[in-house]
């Protein structure tokens, strides 16, 4: 401590407070200046926490979210939905020998129809899902299976995907594209949807397949890798449970082809969930004096080529309509409910405690 | 500069040792040749060669080795260990949670803001060391047979140095040479102890003779000396000259390195230890690291969080594994395989995952945490230095932090041991009132005016009360302070001495000089010297003389040179006065006409012109006679019609020409005391004391031997020839209790034994009043010797200086052979006033719950009324007082007080009006004899059960040992924070046994101060920086530490949550970035800004209220059950904070990454609500940084999220937050998953608040304006009125 210090004096305060000292250098006097920051005197609010002061903050929490959850509440039941499960695990299923029989590598397509009848109307546009459940697409490996670099239209990448893709990474020494897990079980039902009117014909319900992804994936995460969809894949391999090659996805439409398929890309933003649905098709609506779905009978025809069976998974279709806040789901008005009746409730004890306690302290205090 | 730099250099320096031991094992001791015989050739044959040179290094790292040693010194925290550990479990595919560049940055950035601090610390050091390096010396060079200008660092041992009047010593040098005709050295050791007063070093006794100057060429000595060490106040080794004569070296011979050289024109010396190896290198011990009890305790929790964490772990591997199994040999197209493809057991991926997790949940052990609490307490320690209200103004010094990581400790304290000499007391030493031959001398007038000055002193605080912050002023209310012109002039001189002086110099300085003779004494004195100078002059014996006046003579002749005082000259505190031994009228007149400008030079010359020494005493005495008359006339003369424009400088050299530099204040006192009776000290020299007697003038006594003074000992004694009689006399001052025991029994059948008698017991009785009175007494007593006697002691004594084994125990005993049989002259009272606000200090830290213990050296009458005039023992307490002359009797003496204790507090605690708090009515007073039997094994236990039931122990005559024997005996049976105070070298062992040591910066030097922990100027600043500071640093860090314990669960257990979603694959929906810089960045701000300025009760609160300090001492702020509740409400928040989004988004089409990111937010408002709610005081600061923190992180989010479309695998967010905030749904979560996480703790405070309020929510309740949700208050001005509070507040 002594030592070498030879203008002690000057140096004295340095050491204990080295780093802190700094803006403090007062050379001539070592007196602390008489500030409200380093007085520790900053002008402060002080909130006591007693039951008198606090149950204002509870009664109005309880009044500002009773009234938002009833209208969450409400737009959530104003939503129509429907849900049919096709997997086919019983025997009453028509999909029941597709589930049975069906494995990946099965070759002839094995189609299904499912009846259904909605009760109500859909008014506005309608959403059509398809649903997984006990399907872990939140799989740490899973999630890490893909390659972004290659799925953006890198040529390098496109040859050469990333480590994080094995074991779906190569195939009979051909990279495979779209690499990784992800990508290979990518979910290829197909689903068709027929009204049956009045008078029995099964009229087609025309699905639209473009806009169920995000835009930006659409245009900015997801690229093919060439204009010539052929040429740019060539020297790739298709992912091992495919049967057919990315680039005849959907070879109608070239602005839905390859790695910008929307089913595609939809699919391969995984689900956080191990039950999830993901939108597969909108149904538009016409006009504005028809409902988009009118009440009635309705065939599914499922081209049944996903197998879940193996891990208990479930497959559902899930037509719905939409609201400002999302698809159908009464929670988030019923937690605002009960979150704000609690708050009332406990609002009423603090009062009854304020009452009870708060002021009989108080005047207790007062006589000291 | 060189303040941070012991640390290293301290090891540097070991090391060298430690490398040179192995190389000269086989010798003890150094041998240190002269370098100029081997300067040729250069290194190999030179002797020297092996010892450090003079360049320091204290710097730890070159360039080269910063990075790997900085890294490895960093590693040696296990913590760092750890997340390297984790970081590096990353890189290992099959484990690995994050992309493992990423898992690094936190670690990296942990570690590289440690290794910029310590660089920065280092190149500090090494500017210093550059800077140190390069000064100038003058070296001896064979080749231009000359002193030549050398930088520091070229000196090496063997080098001889010519030192000029204020340089620094570069090395640790033995005097070989001096141009002071005395062959003295002055040195300044201010920058090793503190002390500045002057030193004299003396030229080794073999060059001492030497006429012409002192010729390097010629020495051709060689000096054994020991191996270097710290011991700043040994040296010890002998020269051997050529003709193989041996002189001793004692550390007299030795100037050390740092020391300043003053009043010396030249000296010469010979280098013998330099660089690291000097005392005062070895001497820097490095800032202490302590770890405070809060740290310790919270070590303990982080212990558990890893249990915790591993449990969790472990949970998730035996789900991940129960999860693998159900598939069994069906794979599910999700379950990924191994990235080579082979298939893994359940069993090993459960073992797989569990590294896995473990680097997932590793934000459960706070990386941050430990940076966080050290820049928290860099943060407290700036403040607590910031505090006007701890810095004294008159010695322009403020509160130092020495240890920076113990300042919460500061709160938690429950014992306080206190020394009392210059921590309650001023240490500045008033002589109050004699005895000498048995008749006492009451010194009223100066009782009366001392009185005076106390008065003064409490309307000058009143003054400053009233009027406003600024405190001493002395000029506003001084103004009716009486003279204090020193010895008998002072009357001619009130009228304008006191503004001169109350600008000058504080008050206080005044008393220790200032003192009004006893009528009495003065004239006994007057008397007695007159008839001395008779005889003189006639020739007679000196024995006639009536023996009540030679004593009184003897007493006052021992007062002025039995000590080591030092005259210098007030105006030029650092020049000598060249008043030595004998001095020409011219000479003296020079000085008296040019007064301060008298340079050294023409003194000096005026000196050497007559340095033939006047033998004839009556010849001088007639010289000095007519000097010593003349002066006042003159001043008068001189002074007297000038009044208004009076020259403060002038009148400063006339009057107290004489400074004395003192030891030790109460020599001081003494030696003033004596110029009071115109006995005054006008030189020392090593073999010779001068001093000036009325009548006689000047007498010169040879000084034979000066036995100092030490702790055991008690006593100092000087063996001189007395110039009168020319008889080998002892002057021997010390302890009475010591004293007492050596006096010579007095044969009982002679008249004089009979007086001798009469006068011990007189004394006796005297001393007792004294001490009875809290005055420090000191016995004075004298030993004459024949010749015979003092050359046999003398064989024994030289025989001890020159032994170099067992040398200190040798002189102990000779020591102890020469004080007996001595012959008591008389007792000296000698007061020291308590410090300003010491009584208010004791008294509100006993409120505050704190024990204080005074362990003192004094004797146990004077403690005792120092400990009832400041507060410390109460009129209405029982006071024990063990005093026992064996174990047995110490034994029985417990037992019996045992006994009596129970029996006695149920009648004191039952009386209505006794605050509960003060249940011990006993105070315990135990001596150092009984302590002694009362730290033995089989007592301790004894006497700690009576000592913890009394309300205050004094502990008188205790040895340094003792004292820190005691702490560490408390300390360690009753588990208590103890801190240390105390201002001298005695109660360093105490101060660094304590938790905390304080050192008072007072008037005893710097080595308490040294050892401690804090400095303070003042014992009454312990109030604060126990009672505010301590409470406030405590409260802040644990309520910091707890939350950030809660913080991190609760972060943490989002992702185990997740868990059961995802089928325990260690997957974490929040992105690894958020994940990894939550902690880091996000979060961090708001919690550090509360960590440093929350304040749970304002200062003045605090100060009125002690009792509120119970809190920190009973550990209220952070209890071990608090952290389970902690944890609990954590995993409840969190599962609030899970689920609601959960089921907002369940069954949706949601995606990983979209949903996991509303559980940032989530988790962010979350805890900075949470932090809102333990906010006791929001100033602007944390509104900032709570805004800063969502702002940042949203910032951060949308800039991450716009960045790039294909980098971060695997969450790949882009464009993520923007579509959130697109969404009303996020909206509505972030509103209510808060608000309903931390409904329970917000209900819990209001009822806390209500209805089991803790000591500090009454406070609030106080409040006129209580019912206000809040009170907008500068707390400066909230000042709540609280008289009756005391009794509100139950413990």
């Amino acid at each position: 401590m002594m030592a070498t210090s030879y203008n002690a004096k000057e140096e004295d305060g340095h050491h204990s407070g080295a780093s802190s000292h700094g803006a403090a250098g007062v050379v001539k006097s070592k007196k602390p200046d008489n500030t409200a920051f380093k007085q520790q005197r900053l002008p402060a609010w002080q909130p006591i926490l007693t039951a008198g002061t606090v149950l204002p903050a509870f009664f109005v929490i309880g009044l500002i979210f009773i009234p938002i959850g009833i209208g969450l509440y409400v737009s959530s039941n104003n939503i129509k939905e429907f849900e049919i499960d096709y997997t086919g695990v019983d025997i009453s299923n028509p999909c029941y020998s597709c589930a049975k029989n069906f494995s990946w590598n099965s070759t002839t397509p094995c189609v299904c129809s499912m009846n259904f009848t909605l009760e109500q109307p859909f008014e506005s546009n309608v959403f059509m899902y398809y649903g997984l459940s006990n399907f872990y697409q939140n799989h740490r490996r899973y999630v890490k299976s893909r390659d972004d670099s290659q799925l953006n239209g890198d040529q390098s990448a496109l040859k050469n995907p990333s480590k994080e893709c094995e074991p779906y990474r190569t195939s009979d020494g051909l990279p495979i594209a779209p690499c990784g897990a992800i990508a290979n079980s990518l979910f290829n039902d197909t689903l068709e949807l027929y009204h049956i009117d009045s008078n029995n014909t099964r009229n087609t319900i025309p699905l639209v397949k473009k806009g169920i992804a995000w835009w930006t994936d659409k245009h900015v995460k997801f690229r093919n890798p060439g204009e010539n969809l052929t040429a740019a894949f060539q020297g790739t391999n298709k992912p091992v449970n495919w049967r057919k090659p990315v680039y005849e996805l959907d070879p109608s439409d070239p602005d839905n082809n390859g790695f910008i398929n929307e089913d595609f890309i939809v699919w391969m933003r995984t689900a956080a969930l191990p039950t999830f649905r993901k939108l597969y098709r909108i149904i538009q609506k016409k006009s504005n004096t028809t409902p988009t779905l009118p009440s009635g009978k309705y065939v599914l025809e499922i081209t049944y080529n996903y197998p879940v069976l193996s891990f208990d998974g479930r497959k559902r279709m899930i037509l719905s309509t939409i609201s400002w806040m999302g698809g159908k789901n009464p929670f988030l008005g019923i937690a605002y409910i009960t979150v704000g009746s609690i708050c009332f409730f406990l609002g009423v004890v603090l009062l009854i405690i304020h009452h009870k306690y708060d002021t009989r302290s108080n005047s207790a205090d007062i006589p000291n | 500069m060189a303040r941070e730099t012991e640390d290293p250099g301290m090891a540097k320096a070991s090391k060298v040792k430690r490398q040179r031991k192995k190389k000269t094992k086989e010798n003890k001791t150094r041998t240190v040749h002269a370098n100029l015989l081997y300067d040729n050739a250069k290194g190999e044959e030179n002797p020297n060669r092996h010892y450090a040179n003079n360049k320091i290094k204290t710097t730890k790292y070159t360039v080269l080795s910063f990075l790997p040693k900085n890294l490895f010194e960093q590693f040696h925290r296990f913590a760092n260990v750890y997340f390297v550990f984790i970081a590096l479990l990353n890189f290992v595919p099959v484990v690995n949670a994050f992309q493992p560049e990423l898992a690094l940055a936190p670690v990296v950035f942990i570690l590289s803001v440690t290794a910029i601090k310590d660089l920065w610390e280092d190149y500090r050091r090494h500017r210093s060391d550059k800077e140190i390096n390069h000064m100038d010396c003058l070296v001896y060079s064979r080749a231009e047979r000359s002193y030549v200008e050398k930088y520091w660092k070229e000196v090496r041992v063997g080098d001889f140095i010519r030192l000029r009047c204020n340089e620094i010593l570069p090395a640790d040098v033995l005097l070989l040479s001096s141009s002071d005709p005395d062959r003295l050295c002055h040195i300044e050791t201010a920058t090793l102890d503190g002390e500045t007063n002057l030193k004299q070093r003396q030229v080794v006794r073999s060059f001492f003779d030497l006429d012409c100057d002192f010729d390097p060429i010629k020495y051709n000595s060689i000096i054994e000396c020991e191996k270097p060490n710290n011991d700043l106040n040994r040296f010890r080794g002998y020269i051997i000259h050529r003709s193989g004569r041996r002189d001793a070296l004692y550390k007299e011979n030795l100037l050390l390195r740092g020391c300043t050289i003053r009043n010396t024109e030249e000296a010469v010396g010979i280098v013998i230890y330099a660089g690291h190896e000097t005392k005062a290198m070895l001497n820097n011990n490095g800032p202490r690291y302590k770890r405070s009890k809060l740290e310790r305790q919270m070590n303990v929790d982080v212990f558990w969080c890893v249990i915790i964490l591993l449990v969790m772990c472990l949970f998730a591997a035996v789900g991940h594994g129960l999860w693998m199994f159900q598939y069994g040999d069906k794979r599910p197209v999700f379950d990924v395989l191994s990235p080579d493809g082979t298939d893994l057991s359940p069993i090993m991926s459960a073992i797989y995952l569990f590294l896995t997790m473990i680097i997932v949940f590793q934000v459960l052990i706070p990386i941050s945490l430990f940076v966080s609490i050290e820049i928290v307490k860099i943060c407290q320690v700036y403040f607590i230095h910031q505090d006007m209200e701890l810095y004294d103004e008159e010695t322009d010094s403020h509160l130092q932090c020495r240890a920076l990581n113990i300042t919460e400790d500061l709160g938690q304290m429950q014992y306080i041991f206190s020394d009392k000499t210059g921590t309650l007391t001023e240490n500045k030493m008033v002589f109050r009132r004699c005895t000498v031959a048995g008749v006492e001398y009451s010194h009223d007038a100066n009782a009366r005016r001392l009185a005076m000055y106390q008065e003064m002193d409490s309307e000058e605080e009143e003054c400053t009360s009233h009027g406003g912050t600024l405190p001493n002023e002395p000029a506003s209310c001084l103004s009716t302070q009486p003279s204090a012109a020193p010895w008998s002039v002072r009357l001619t001189f009130t009228h304008f001495s006191y503004s001169v002086l109350s600008a000058d110099k504080p008050s206080s300085d005044l008393q220790e000089k200032d003192i009004t003779p006893d009528p009495q004494l003065l004239d006994k004195v007057n008397e007695c010297s007159s008839q001395m100078d008779f005889m003189r002059f006639h020739s007679q014996p000196m024995s006639q003389l009536p023996s009540d006046l030679a004593d009184v003579i003897d007493f006052f002749i021992a007062l002025t040179i039995c000590n080591t005082v030092v005259v210098s000259s007030p105006n030029q505190p650092r020049q000598k006065v060249q008043l030595t031994s004998t001095k020409s009228i011219q000479s003296n007149h020079l000085q008296v006409n040019k007064g301060s400008s008298s340079s050294l030079i023409t003194n000096r010359s005026s000196n050497k012109g007559c340095s033939s020494m006047l033998s004839s005493p009556s010849a001088e005495s007639t010289l000095t006679k007519l000097d010593e008359e003349q002066p006042p006339r003159d001043l008068e003369h001189n002074f007297g019609p000038v009044l208004p424009c009076y020259d403060g400088k002038a009148w400063n050299l006339e009057e107290g020409e004489l400074r004395y530099e003192a030891e030790s204040p109460d020599e001081a006192a003494l030696v003033y005391a004596a110029r009071a009776y115109k006995c005054s000290l006008v030189g020392r020299l090593p073999d010779q004391v001068t001093m000036e007697l009325p009548h006689l003038g000047k007498l010169n006594f040879e000084l034979l031997h000066t036995l100092g003074f030490d702790s055991t000992r008690k006593r100092m004694s000087v063996v001189v020839r007395h110039p009168l009689t020319d008889q080998i006399t002892v002057y021997t001052k010390g302890a009475d209790s010591v004293i007492m025991d050596l006096i010579k029994p007095p044969d009982t059948g002679s008249s004089k034994g009979k007086r001798q008698k009469k006068i011990v017991n007189r004394t006796q009785n005297y001393l007792n009043l004294y001490a009875a009175d809290g005055l420090r007494t000191l016995c004075i007593a004298k030993k004459i010797m024949s010749k015979e006697q003092y050359a046999c002691w003398l064989q024994h004594h030289l025989e001890a200086e020159t032994a170099i084994q067992g040398r200190e125990e040798l002189l102990f005993e000779s020591a102890l052979r020469l004080e007996t049989n001595l012959q008591l002259l008389g007792a000296t009272g000698i007061e020291d006033r308590l410090q300003d606000g010491v009584p208010e200090t004791i008294a509100s830290l006993r409120k505050a719950g704190l024990q204080i213990w005074v362990l003192t050296g004094d004797k146990q009458e004077t403690a005792v009324n120092i400990a009832y005039a400041c507060k410390l023992l109460d009129p209405e307490e029982e006071i024990l007082t063990l005093n026992a002359d064996s174990q047995e009797a110490c034994a029985l003496f417990n037992f019996t007080t045992f006994e009596i204790y129970p029996s006695s507090s149920p009648s004191s605690s039952s009386s209505s009006h006794t605050p509960p708090f003060m249940v011990h009515r006993l105070g315990l007073v135990i001596d150092g004899r009984t302590l002694a039997y009362a730290l033995d094994k089989s007592l301790e236990d004894k006497f700690l059960a009576v000592a913890r039931s009394c309300r205050s122990v004094l502990c008188c005559r205790s040895t340094p040992l003792q004292k820190s024997m005691v702490v560490k005996l408390v300390r360690n049976k009753l588990k208590v924070m103890t801190l240390a105070i105390g201002d001298g070298a005695n109660d360093v062992s105490m101060i660094q046994v304590a938790d905390v040591g304080v050192g008072i910066s007072g008037q005893e030097g710097m080595q308490a101060v040294m050892a401690s922990d804090f400095a303070l100027p003042r014992f009454r600043y312990l109030q604060k920086l126990l009672l505010v500071h301590g409470h406030w640093c405590y409260s802040r860090l644990a309520n910091m530490i707890l939350y950030f314990f809660y913080k991190n669960a609760m972060f943490v257990a989002l992702i185990f949550w997740y868990q059961f979603y995802c089928g325990f694959s260690g997957s974490a929906m929040i992105d690894q970035w958020y994940l990894i810089f939550f902690n880091l960045m996000f979060s961090a701000f708001p919690q550090l800004i509360t960590g440093t300025l929350d304040k749970d009760v304002s200062a003045e609160t605090l100060q009125q209220l002690p009792q509120l300090y119970v809190n920190g001492q009973n550990s209220e702020e952070y209890k071990p059950y608090m952290f389970w509740m902690n944890m609990i409400d954590a995993f409840y928040q969190s599962l609030v904070c899970f689920f609601i989004p959960y089921f907002a988004y369940a069954d949706s089409d949601v995606d990983l990454f979209t949903w996991g990111t509303p559980f940032t937010t989530l988790a962010l408002f979350t805890i900075l609500v949470h932090l809102g709610i333990e906010t006791k005081t929001w100033t602007w600061m944390n509104w900032l940084s709570i805004a800063f923190s969502i702002a940042l992180f949203f910032t951060v989010a949308l800039c991450y999220n716009a960045s790039c479309p294909t980098c971060y695998s695997p969450s790949n967010p882009y464009w993520t937050m923007q579509r959130l905030l697109q969404d009303p749904l996020f909206y509505l979560l972030c509103v209510i998953t808060p608000v309903a996480a931390l409904l329970p703790r917000y209900f819990y405070r209001a009822c806390q608040g209500t209805l089991f309020p803790s000591p500090i929510f009454l406070r609030f309740r106080r409040l006129k304006n209580w019912n206000i949700f809040w009170c907008f208050c500068n707390p400066g001005k909230c000042l709540y009125h609280n008289d009756a509070s005391q009794h509100m507040i139950r413990f």
